[in-house]
């Protein structure tokens, strides 16, 4: 049994001009310890993927349809007080911005010994003694000094330290990163991205890493799952993916970055595009969802929806003519 | 050599922080901290580094949307930062700005066809309304946006459009020189490559030359012919982009090389991690400002600063250790750097 298993997730959200199917029929597993990436561009539905794991969608006008099995107990049944047991202590998130998902007017350390003190029963003393071995965890310097400070006496790398240090306090089984590097320089984010792996080494959490930002998949990931206009358009190991995607969206995404190195090398080349916009979730699309926008789309994605289908062994993607192994390209 | 189009001299700009009881100057924000290079025409000069480093701040004094402290701003051999507004008001034309937010810098109550004659109408450029419009439908041609899309308002394109409708209202005034300020860091991947690509073309149609100032590393690689490299309001190194990637002569330019992630599952590059934050410009650190987070760093860089000096045709660095014998220095030769595979 997978830590978690989403299966057929719905998120539709009731807007005055029609129902916003932001995430529609997504499925996969995460299995304990590994780190998942969800990626896609803005409005693909990832991040309410993840909000709706942790159910911090608001109902309505939000409603999540399908289940989501944590350890084999589905989330979407769980009483609001069941799910509040989970949150932060078996299911933790990191959220992008560190400035606005810290409190202003606590200190650090009340802030990390929050989640403590309700999960773990520990008094004041003990919650903030914790509070400085897991501000050390993280790489602070001088956490005797710093678990009394202010979020705004911390720079954005360290801020996000602490909403590291925050997610892993109770030892979840599983974080849910929201872009956690993309509000950072790029210094800062090679250090936050060198921390996240190191930690998983030891605390050995599954992480599922929401980003749009392929360089981050390839570096911490080690299965991706890409989504486009609310669905699951492939899955697939990350080096399988990055090296033959099969799903023409794939494709244009990692066409579409410019790799650095390229002037060196000699494989500067006109960046690929994909022509047009992503399609209004407002409207039931009956095909593919990329077909408005795909160089290969034919009349049959224009009607068919292609189902997810194995195109090489764990390699999965809804496309009805991406190449399976060891065929040609229709 | 012709006169480059703009050349910057040992531009300063220093920001007071007021404070204390009576509201006096208590300190300052060196923001930028005497920063000199040029541009030729046609040419993309790149100006790279991480947040608060001053790299907008030089955009916006080039700009003049504030005074300097001190330096140079010479545009096509006429120094333009001490000129009086009513003098400076044409030259202004030459100089256009395509901003990071293409949502808030489109004014929201007016239509495309108003916004991009805004420009053309200031400097005077058409005559007559036949004129007026036929520019307007040639400029949404250049940035291929439906010529009947001039009617609309900016809140009905999404966010790739809005910035082809800034970098449109940029070319209305027909200017020498455009500075891109983020101008593709709010964009989606798949709309960057679009945005990318169309200031390609229209730089090579043009002949524009182009200030790109940017955190994004690989992007500038892409569009740049030159790279400037800043951290805390000075220049540490400016090179020709291929000399730069390859051997990066200022170990802050070798750190933020190799922190970028690559989309290449699996590379082995070398990667040098950055300890700490960067110090706050309103107290830099004595003698070299990086030495504080520079892995190489010796006794001298804490007491001298080092000058912004060439080391190789067209390729400066500000850094001591190339006072030192080669066997001592780590960034002496082209080592490839970190971005080849290893």
């Amino acid at each position: 049994m997978a830590l978690l298993e989403i299966e057929n997730l719905q998120t539709h959200f009731r807007t005055p001009d029609g129902v916003n199917r932001a995430v529609d029929g997504v499925s996969f597993n995460v299995e304990a310890g590994e780190t998942l990436a969800v990626v896609g561009e803005s409005g693909c539905g990832k991040s309410v993927t993840a909000m709706s794991i942790l159910r911090l969608i608001p109902e309505p006008p939000g409603r999540i349809a399908g289940a989501i099995r944590f350890q084999g107990r589905n989330l979407l049944e769980l009483s609001d007080r069941e799910m509040r047991d989970i949150r932060g202590n078996e299911i933790s998130m990191i959220f992008q911005e560190p400035m606005t998902s810290l409190n202003p007017v606590l200190t650090v350390g009340r802030q990390i010994g929050e989640t403590l003190r309700l999960h773990q029963g520990l008094n004041r003393q003990q919650a903030e003694a914790r509070a400085v071995e897991m501000l050390q965890l993280v790489g602070i310097p001088e956490p005797q000094r710093r678990v009394r400070e202010y979020p705004h006496q911390l720079s954005g790398g360290m801020r996000q330290r602490v909403m590291i240090a925050i997610a892993l306090a109770c030892n979840p089984k599983l974080l849910i990163a929201d872009e956690p590097t993309t509000a950072l320089d790029v210094t800062i984010q090679a250090q936050i991205l060198d921390l996240m792996r190191d930690l998983k080494r030891r605390v050995g959490a599954a992480i599922v890493l929401i980003t749009h930002d392929l360089g981050v998949v390839a570096e911490v990931a080690e299965r991706v799952v890409v989504m486009y206009a609310g669905r699951k358009v492939e899955e697939a190991q990350v080096g399988p993916l990055f090296r033959t995607p099969r799903h023409p969206y794939t494709q244009g995404l990692l066409g579409s970055v410019p790799k650095l190195g390229s002037s060196l090398t000699g494989t500067e080349t006109r960046l690929a595009e994909i022509p047009g916009l992503v399609p209004s979730l407002k409207q039931k699309i009956p095909g593919c969802v990329f077909a408005s926008r795909c160089p290969h789309a034919t009349d049959l994605c224009r009607e068919v929806a292609p189902a997810l289908e194995e195109k090489a062994p764990g390699h999965v993607a809804a496309c009805h003519y991406a190449a399976r192994e060891g065929a040609m390209a229709a | 050599m012709s006169r480059p189009i703009l050349e910057v001299k040992d531009l300063k700009k220093h920001f007071p922080i007021h404070g204390g009881f009576f509201g006096g100057v208590t300190g300052h924000v060196y923001a930028v901290d005497g920063v000199s290079f040029d541009i030729a025409r046609g040419e993309t000069l790149s100006l790279v580094g991480e947040s608060g480093c001053g790299k907008s701040t030089v955009g916006k004094a080039i700009l003049r949307l504030f005074p300097i402290t001190a330096g140079q701003v010479v545009l096509d051999g006429t120094r333009i930062d001490d000129m009086p507004a009513g003098r400076l008001r044409p030259l202004r034309r030459r100089i256009q700005v395509v901003f990071q937010d293409p949502f808030s810098s489109l004014n929201p109550r007016m239509r495309v066809r108003d916004i991009l004659a805004e420009p053309i109408r200031n400097f005077g450029l058409a005559k007559g309304k036949d004129e007026m419009e036929e520019r307007v439908a040639a400029l949404m041609d250049k940035v291929r946006l439906p010529r009947d899309a001039v009617g609309r308002w900016p809140h009905e394109f999404s966010g790739g459009q809005r910035q082809r409708i800034g970098i449109a209202r940029a070319l209305a005034a027909e200017p020498d020189i455009i500075i891109c300020d983020e101008a593709v860091s709010a964009l989606d991947v798949s709309v960057k490559a679009q945005i990318v690509n169309l200031l390609q073309d229209l730089q090579k149609e043009l002949g524009l030359a182009m200030l790109f100032i940017s955190h994004d590393l690989a992007i500038v690689e892409h569009m740049t012919h030159r790279v400037a490299v800043m951290y805390l309001g000075k220049i540490v190194e400016v090179a020709p982009k291929r000399e730069l990637f390859a051997a990066p002569k200022h170990p802050y330019t070798e750190a933020l090389l190799s922190a970028v992630p690559v989309p290449e599952p699996g590379a082995q590059r070398q990667r040098i991690i950055l300890k700490g934050d960067v110090p706050s410009p309103i107290n830099p650190p004595k003698g070299c400002r990086f030495h504080t987070r520079c892995p190489y760093a010796f006794d001298r860089c804490r007491v001298e600063e080092p000058p912004l000096r060439p080391l190789e045709a067209g390729h400066l660095a500000a850094c001591h250790l190339h006072d030192r014998p080669a066997a001592e220095n780590p960034l002496a030769g082209a080592r490839g750097g970190a971005l080849l595979p290893a």
